[in-house]
């Protein structure tokens, strides 16, 4: 497990909408309408994504143990993810959790 | 096939309702010469029950919400209700005449998130626009506030119905749109008052009209391609739906009535009375509307046209069945092609749906242009 894991923190920006639509996530970023669909495992990902757990957390419980997926190359896809919607501006990322303000509210699936 | 299609498809096979029409309220502080509405509160939603109902959309699958009316700032509650929807990460539209956003609205609605707002303008010249909606000073009004949500950043488009009255401005409409930096759709659908009063289709534009629209590159694009002869329709087309209606879409009225689409009054349940979802899956209106493919059409099915016409289904019920023909989009496909329908060839007169003035329908068309 990669170190920069265990500090970090993702959080659903609140300028987005998203609806779960047949176990994939639909995400549209509010700011400039684009338009995002994540598979099942990154929509794991993302509905896991409340600014509070840690991101080793999320991959070691929800993904790896959901998907049966090794913790290398889970890590090394959702490190892929998460730096990929960051850009985006959709996901945030922190090395501190976030306040509960900042972030939007779980989708229900 | 884009993102968009393919979610849209998957929404169709698995019976998500991912558009939802909501008019919050029917009130209005213009009163436009066209408006099929009546502007009495009759009873209105409270704004606990819009938000239940808000609730059992997200439930439901619901992704693209508009909020419409009336004029959707004649509702107090109406910041309350965006921001609850937005909460429900729901990627909400808005339509309005926008004559009560000032900068204070538009800050409101970029800090929640809107998706879009499209503001009705009817001409460039407020002695034409303010006729139309009766309110003077209603022109320079939208227009500031369509500057004060760009200037906030939100996306905004303008919406020009066109009739009678009107139909020599789009033109000035357009230079209009472009001069704010703004989006610019056309749509000359005019259609029977809800007391099923048919006197405001005289408002309607005449077909020659019609045709200089389909044949205007600055809202066609390539006129060529746009006006070409229909394809021989093949067994996709035949085995196709008419529309979205009922299919991924719904409307809801302020009383809470659920129909196919809102141009499609087929009255399906009421959310005050039922769940929204047991409405959508087994609603006996909705159930026969999602039954029929083109190759059921009574008459379109033999059209030549009926791979590429609009035929709109809620317009061909106005007329008489759903599974018929809509004469205004017949009118539509032959001033567009330059030929006639299944249905003109059967009333033996190829030009009788652009004189008929008593046919419960307008012509419909939605045409985006793209800002220069």
């Amino acid at each position: 497990m990669s170190e920069k894991w265990v500090t970090k923190y993702i959080a659903r920006s609140s300028a987005i909408a998203s609806r779960m639509l047949g176990g994939e996530m639909m995400i549209m970023s509010a700011v400039d309408s684009t338009f995002f669909t994540l598979n099942p495992v990154a929509s794991v990902v993302w509905q896991a994504a409340d600014g509070c757990t840690p991101l080793s957390e999320i991959v070691t419980r929800n993904v790896c143990h959901e998907f049966e997926v090794d913790p290398e190359t889970a890590y090394r896809d959702v490190e892929q993810f998460v730096e990929e919607l960051s850009s985006y501006g959709i996901l945030l990322v922190s090395e501190m959790p976030f306040p509960a303000s900042a972030t939007a509210p779980t989708e229900a699936a | 096939m884009t993102l968009m299609q393919e979610m849209s498809q998957r929404a169709l096979d698995l019976g998500v309702p991912m558009s939802v029409h909501f008019d919050v309220t029917y009130r209005c502080n213009e009163r436009c010469v066209h408006c099929y509405l009546d502007h009495d509160d009759h009873g209105e939603m409270t704004t606990a029950e819009i938000k239940r109902v808000l609730e059992e959309l997200a439930d439901a699958g619901t992704f693209f919400l508009t909020f419409s009316g009336g004029e959707v700032l004649m509702r107090r509650d109406f910041f309350e209700l965006l921001e609850y929807a937005r909460r429900l990460m729901f990627s909400v539209r808005i339509k309005t005449n926008a004559v009560m956003i000032r900068e204070p609205e538009a800050k409101r609605m970029l800090e929640l998130g809107v998706d879009q707002v499209q503001v009705s303008i009817y001409s460039h010249r407020p002695e034409v626009h303010d006729a139309i909606t009766k309110l003077p000073g209603s022109l320079r009004r939208s227009v500031e506030a369509i500057r004060f949500l760009t200037q906030q950043g939100l996306r905004v488009v303008i919406a020009n119905v066109l009739m009678t009255a009107n139909m020599r401005d789009s033109a000035g409409v357009q230079a209009l749109a472009r001069e704010l930096g703004v989006p610019y759709t056309l749509d000359p659908t005019i259609t029977p008052k809800m007391d099923g009063d048919t006197s405001i289709l005289n408002l309607r534009i005449p077909g020659a009209e019609l045709g200089g629209v389909f044949h205007n590159e600055s809202l066609v694009g390539n006129v060529a391609e746009f006006c070409a002869p229909p394809p021989p329709p093949d067994e996709g087309v035949m085995e196709g739906y008419p529309c979205s209606a009922a299919h991924t879409l719904a409307y809801i009225s302020p009383y809470g009535d659920v129909f196919p689409c809102v141009q499609f009054p087929l009255p399906s349940g009421n959310v005050r009375r039922q769940k929204f979802i047991d409405i959508w899956q087994h609603s006996s209106e909705l159930n026969e509307v999602r039954s029929i493919r083109a190759k059921d059409l009574t008459v379109c099915s033999s059209c030549s046209h009926v791979g590429t016409c609009t035929r709109c289904p809620g317009l061909a019920y106005m007329e008489g069945s759903m599974r018929g023909p809509s004469s205004a989009d017949c009118e539509k496909s032959f001033h567009r092609t330059g030929i006639r329908s299944a249905n003109m060839l059967r009333q033996g007169d190829g030009l009788s749906a652009g004189r008929d003035r008593s046919s419960a329908s307008g012509p419909l068309i939605q045409i985006q242009a793209a800002v220069a």
